[in-house]
């Protein structure tokens, strides 16, 4: 009995509190700034093309074999607006047999892909789980507004920065050849 | 039953299970009963298996870490921990202090999460519907808290082969310091309201029964075998990770009851806020990852690691042939090994008790079937 009346007492002290539960489809909850949804895929904006070039090692290391990449060679390399030899052509992401283990991410040596904050992503086209190039980097830029993304190695990773460095090493290379070596070839890449 | 009986009687078998909602997953009994008594119980397992061992043989060391937050599903971070360090006892790695303080954060956490799980899921298996409301609260605290430090809620993959995936964002200690106090008036109100209602202990007193002897030989493990009278805890008898610089108490019962079984979990509930505490005073800065290549690659040997989940002695032989795929993983899931302890248990107990003396081992059959 007094157990009993020591319960009622308990739960008697939050009857006219307020509810703790958010009542889900018309009320959503911040996520977490750390939180992983499903991975989303960058733009570089400098160079207006995705970070990605298609290198496969997300595609390697998961552990569910989720992702699928294919590479071409990237156009804008052969006019020198980007650093990128090769850029990614298709990538898609079979979200239904991804676990959110941000592997991916981890593994990444171009910053190009990020958890995002993505995880309501239910639709009615039977095709639907399936990700895209295009999707994927929607859901990228919409992860890169919400959360003031920088990548982790501008020098390395933004077409710009990368560009600017490259140039710089180039012009230091024949500044110390000196004239008396014409340059062979200027069209050839130092690295 | 003994007594003199006129006419011939037949035991009937009752099957209870695979989807009835309080075997707490798919756990199929098959309960052999003599009138109001349960002659005998055969369990059946399996309706979750998913071959987590196996597959693990086909993945790189670091990726095997994603099947081990599948095993025991309720304190995920638990299992990460017990992988990683037999991979690191394999490798001969220590990871730094802090990442060893994180560590024991979290699986402490997980632990009270885990027990704030077992104490509403135990009070709903009785009938009583309140408390489950009250222990799903505070552990949805605790997981908001996970989210803000591994990125998700229960598929972590936060504790990584050399330490942790990375350092816990700066307003970390504040932050756990206000969710533990809110926790402990959570598990005070739980408390509060189930361990001496007299309904519960009417449910839970003298039932299911295990004696000491009877528990060891069946091989049970955690907070069930501390109930029957021995202080049995990984964590006290073999020092792991920073547990040797905390100071707490390992609660023992005395009748190897039900509410014993429930009792002890509360209690550790209690130590683990403890725990916590001592860490968080304790923890200084430092890196969180031991130097070490990126892609774990063990040498040729095998290794058996323990340690103490919420739910019992959980144990990881490791075998590798220096490959970056493990060559064996075993788990001793402590689950499956206290389920065996259900027999003795049930023997002789009211069919209406089935379900209470089931509850009071606390098993998540993601584990016992991996």
């Amino acid at each position: 009995m007094i157990g009993t009346i020591k319960g009622l007492l308990t739960t008697a002290r939050w009857l006219l509190k307020r509810p703790v539960t958010a009542h889900y489809p018309e009320q959503h909850l911040p996520v977490q700034q750390r939180y992983m949804g499903f991975p989303a895929l960058l733009m570089d904006d400098t160079a207006d093309e995705p970070f990605c070039t298609g290198c496969m090692v997300c595609v390697r290391e998961c552990p569910t074999q989720c992702m699928s990449a294919q590479m071409h060679d990237n156009p804008k390399f052969a006019d020198g607006s980007s650093h990128r030899r090769k850029i990614i052509n298709e990538f898609e992401i079979n979200l239904n047999r991804c676990i959110l283990c941000g592997i991916c991410v981890d593994v990444c040596a171009f910053d190009a892909i990020e958890m995002s904050y993505e995880h309501e992503l239910a639709s009615y086209a039977r095709t639907g789980s399936r990700a895209d190039l295009t999707l994927l980097l929607d859901l990228g830029r919409r992860y890169m507004d919400m959360s003031g993304w920088s990548p982790e190695n501008p020098e390395k990773n933004v077409a710009e920065v990368a560009l600017a460095k490259r140039a710089a090493a180039a012009a230091a290379k024949a500044a110390s050849a000196g004239d008396a070596a014409a340059t062979d070839d200027p069209t050839e890449d130092g690295e | 039953m003994t007594t003199e009986q006129a006419y011939d009687t037949v035991d009937m078998m009752l099957n209870m299970g695979p989807q009835h909602p309080a075997t707490h997953g798919v756990f199929r009994m098959v309960l052999t009963v003599d009138g109001e008594r349960v002659v005998d119980v055969t369990p059946h397992i399996g309706y979750l298996h998913r071959g987590s061992e196996k597959l693990a043989e086909n993945e790189s060391y670091g990726q095997v870490v994603t099947l081990f937050d599948r095993l025991d599903y309720v304190s995920n971070l638990n299992n990460e921990l017990i992988f990683c360090r037999a991979a690191e006892r394999l490798m001969g790695i220590e990871p730094p202090e802090r990442g060893q303080y994180i560590r024991v954060i979290l699986a402490e956490l997980n632990r009270l999460a885990s027990h704030l799980l077992f104490i509403g899921t135990y009070a709903i298996d009785l009938g009583a519907m309140t408390p489950i409301m009250y222990g799903f609260r505070e552990r949805e605290r605790i997981q908001n808290m996970f989210e803000s430090v591994t990125g998700a809620r229960m598929m972590h993959n936060f504790i990584r082969i050399g330490g942790v995936k990375e350092d816990v964002p700066s307003d970390f200690v504040p932050r756990v310091r206000a969710l533990l106090d809110d926790v402990e008036r959570g598990v005070q109100e739980c408390d509060r309201l189930l361990t001496f209602n007299e309904v519960f202990l009417a449910r839970t007193r003298g039932v299911g029964v295990i004696d000491l002897p009877t528990a060891l030989s069946c091989g049970l493990t955690g907070p069930s075998l501390r109930a029957s009278g021995l202080a049995y805890d990984v964590r006290k008898d073999y020092p792991y990770e920073v547990y040797p610089y905390l100071s707490y108490k390992v609660p023992v019962g005395e009748n190897g009851d039900c509410w014993d079984r429930y009792y002890m979990r509360v209690l550790e509930c209690y130590e683990s806020l403890s725990m916590i505490r001592q860490c968080l005073d304790q923890m200084e800065e430092g890196p969180v990852m031991a130097q070490m290549r990126r892609i774990a690659r063990p040498p040729k040997g095998e290794v058996y690691v323990h340690g103490e989940n919420p739910r019992g002695d959980i144990g990881v032989f490791l075998v590798s042939d220096g490959t970056d795929k493990p060559y064996r993983v075993k788990v001793r899931p402590p689950s499956f090994c206290n389920l065996v302890s259900l027999r003795p248990m049930m023997r002789d107990a009211y069919i209406a008790d089935a379900v209470a003396i089931l509850g009071s081992l606390d098993i998540v059959l993601g584990e016992v079937d991996r």
